[in-house]
Formats: C-alpha cells, sequence, structure tokens
C-alpha cells in the first residue's frame, strides 16, 4: 500500500493541470490512466486555439509538455493500468490496479474525460480495422475510389466527411434523424456534395463482410423495417460517452448520461473527491475549459490540506 | 517521420535483423495520427514492464514498410496502425487499428507467456 496525498484519475488536459499545481504545491500526487498520458489531446492532429502557441501545436506534443511539465514537479504516473478496484466514500480513498498495487490518498481528482461513442451492435468490434473505421485522417486513403458509409450527423461526422470525400467515390451517411445535427455550413458543404445521399432515421443493427464489401443491416426508426446494403467501408462518428462506468458501484452521483456532477468548485457528492474536465456534467468542453477545471479542483485541496 | 520516444525501424535489414536476433518482438508500423499515437505511447509505457520484448515502430511510408504491408497476415487490413508480434522470427499476431492497454496487455500475454 502506498501513500499520496492526492490520487488523479485520468492524465488528459484536467488531470495534468491539477498535477501540476498539486505537485507544486508539494502535495504527493499520482496520476492513474488506463491510456497513455494526455487524453483525446494525444490524438487531435493540431491545436490552434490554446492560448500560448502562436502557431498550431501538435495535439501529441502539448499533451507530452503536459507530462513532463508535472514530471518536473515529481508527479509520479501508473501509466496503461486498470483499477480493478476504487473506495471513495472514506477519509482514507483507495485505488487498486491490475497488477494488484494498492495507492491511498486523503483526496481523490476524476479527470477521467470521455471516448468515441461505439455503436455496439454485431460485427463492430471484429472488422475493426479491416472495414469498420473511425478516423478519416487515418484511413481515408485506404478507401480511395471506394464507396464508403459514414455513420452519424453530428459535427465530427460531417467534418470527417469533408475529409473522405477528397479521397472515396461515394458516401452514403446513415443517420437516425431526419436532419443533421452537425452545423449548417459544414453540413451544407456535405450535403452538397452529388457524392454523397443520406439514408435518414435509420440505425445500424449489425455489420456483416460478404466477399470484400462490407454489409450494413440497418433499421428505419419509423417503420422497424430493415435492409441490407453493400459498400466498401464504414466509418464511424456518433459522438463521445463520458469515461465513468468504474465509478458504478462508488455512489458518485452522476447524470442519467454518465457525467459527474460537480458544484462550482469542481465538488462531487463525495468529500474529498472532486471531478475536472470532459467527465463533468457541463455545456462546453474544451481544453482551456478541462485545465481551469482541474486548476480549480487542485487550488481547493491546497488549504484543505494545509499545505501551500 | 515518426516522433516517438521508440526506437524505430528504418530498413527491411535492421527488421530482418531484429526478428532473427530476439525471440519476443513487437512492431507498431504506422503514421503520426490519432489511432496511431495511443499505440506507440502503450508500447513506450510497457517496454519498461516487458524488458524480455523488443518494442518498435515503423513509419507507414518508408518503402522498409512494405516488408509489414505485404504480409498475408496484413491482407484486408484497411486501418492504422498495423502491428505485428514477432516470436523466434515467426509472426504469431497480427492487429490493425488503435488497440488499447488492455487489448495490447491481452495480446502480449496471449503470444509472449
Amino acid at each position: 500500500m502506498q501513500k499520496f496525498d492526492v490520487i488523479i484519475i485520468g492524465a488528459g488536459p484536467a488531470g495534468l493541470a491539477a498535477a501540476i499545481y498539486t505537485s507544486r504545491a508539494a502535495l504527493s500526487t499520482l496520476v492513474i490512466d488506463e491510456s497513455s498520458a494526455g487524453g483525446q489531446v494525444k490524438t487531435t492532429h493540431q491545436v490552434a486555439n490554446y492560448p500560448g502557441f502562436v502557431e498550431p501545436i501538435a495535439g501529441h506534443e502539448l499533451a507530452a509538455n503536459m507530462r513532463k511539465q508535472s514530471e518536473k514537479y515529481s508527479t509520479k504516473f501508473k501509466l496503461a493500468a486498470d483499477i480493478t478496484a476504487l473506495r471513495l466514500r472514506d477519509q482514507e480513498k483507495w485505488v487498486e490496479l491490475d497488477e494488484g498495487d494498492k495507492y491511498t490518498a486523503k483526496f481523490v481528482i476524476i479527470a477521467t474525460g470521455s471516448s468515441p461513442r461505439l455503436l455496439n451492435i454485431p460485427g463492430e468490434q471484429e472488422y475493426k480495422g479491416s472495414g469498420v473505421s473511425y478516423c478519416a485522417t487515418c484511413d481515408a486513403e485506404f478507401y480511395k475510389d471506394r464507396d464508403i458509409f459514414v455513420i452519424g450527423g453530428g459535427n465530427s461526422a460531417m467534418e470527417e466527411s469533408l475529409l473522405l470525400l477528397q479521397f472515396v467515390k461515394s458516401i452514403t451517411v446513415i443517420h437516425q434523424f431526419d436532419e443533421l445535427q452537425a452545423e449548417k455550413i459544414t453540413a451544407d458543404k456535405v450535403t452538397m456534395n452529388p457524392k454523397v445521399n443520406i439514408l435518414w432515421s435509420h440505425e445500424p443493427r449489425a455489420f456483416y463482410k460478404k466477399g470484400n464489401k462490407m454489409v450494413v443491416e440497418a433499421e428505419n426508426l419509423k417503420t422497424n423495417k430493415r435492409i441490407r446494403l453493400e459498400r466498401d467501408g464504414i466509418f464511424i462518428f456518433v459522438g463521445l460517452v463520458p469515461n465513468s462506468a468504474f465509478l458504478k458501484n462508488t455512489l458518485i452521483q452522476l447524470t442519467k448520461h454518465g457525467y459527474i456532477i460537480t458544484g462550482p468548485q469542481m465538488e462531487t457528492n463525495i468529500r474529498g473527491v472532486y471531478a475536472a474536465g470532459d467527465i463533468r456534467d457541463k455545456k462546453h468542453r474544451q481544453i482551456t475549459i478541462a485545465v481551469g477545471d482541474g486548476t480549480i479542483a487542485a487550488l481547493v485541496l491546497c488549504p484543505q490540506n494545509k499545505v501551500c | 517521420m515518426l516522433q516517438t520516444n521508440l526506437e524505430h525501424i528504418e530498413s527491411k535489414e535492421r527488421l530482418k535483423e531484429l526478428i532473427e536476433n530476439n525471440e519476443k518482438v513487437a512492431v507498431c508500423c504506422g503514421r503520426m495520427g490519432p489511432m496511431c499515437i495511443p499505440v506507440y505511447d502503450i508500447f513506450e509505457i510497457l517496454q519498461g514492464n516487458y524488458p524480455d520484448i523488443q518494442f518498435r515502430d515503423m513509419d507507414f511510408d518508408i518503402p522498409a514498410a512494405a516488408m509489414i504491408k505485404d504480409l498475408p497476415e496484413c491482407r484486408g487490413f484497411w486501418g492504422l496502425p498495423f502491428t505485428i508480434y514477432y516470436r523466434n522470427g515467426k509472426i504469431v499476431k497480427a492487429t490493425s487499428s488503435i488497440q488499447t492497454a488492455k487489448q495490447v496487455k491481452s495480446v502480449i500475454d496471449e503470444v509472449f507467456a
């Protein structure tokens, strides 16, 4: 059992900002993440709206800088580590990791962010990387002059479609509503392109492979009738989900969508437990806001701990 | 050019030499894209935990990458990165697209145990 002043769960911008502040305040700080440090920022091609960088900075570079900065002040990291047990209710909170080690702290900051939503339908995992993709930047060229599906009608679906249109022969957008949710200016660019057609009010129910083709079985949400359509590939962009599944037995108060409810000081309903960044229930989700959340949570801890 | 802290494989000869001279080798072949970066990072973290495994990366766009792209195991792969696991010079697993740390550890436990 190793003891820290603060355990931060999640190594994205919110968690790393909090770590920089708590570590600089001489609070021993452990950051745990199931992946590597950086959260969604590390997979962002270029960040152009983070103050202090005149030219856009690569997301992975910004993430690496944040990690290095917190390490400079002695933050400890346990990365690529899964939480197998977690207790937040007691005054001394503890976290157990898959390697069997246990860590305790008086304060916990949850900053686990959100991840791209999966459809969780048959065939999605099976054909990931061999017909099913989540990244136009990465995989568009594999589909040069081919016919594809795009699943989703929000901003990310339309922005990625614009990139895909530079490569593919045609796109069939499958969307659950009668209109696109994306910003009009982006949506119009996609819908006005002659290579695009849209299957409204449909949702995929399963993916299959037929020879080299991907088959989508889609349900008409108005008639419940199912159809099967063939194309060369499927790109899925259906929003984000909060990474809060690991909190289900902790009594942390969540919204119905799984976001953590906090007060203005990032406090949750459990004493000594704070939440910061995209995991919080809030309107806007930006790197700058996540960093602000993490900073507030860390500053609130300092006077309680009488260290700073 | 990959900007990672992993050792890069830059030639066919180096890859050949690596898999011939090491029992356990894992190579992640991709670009600096959103699906690839997390896998490089996971490799970087895991190389501290698994000193008996040689973790490397390889730029998908250099000529030497043909040694991975053209593998029969990668036929039908349409998502970066292509990640290949070699044991005693033979391919024991190949995956396509992003993998979580849990998935990578699971493959390692499966093929390198």
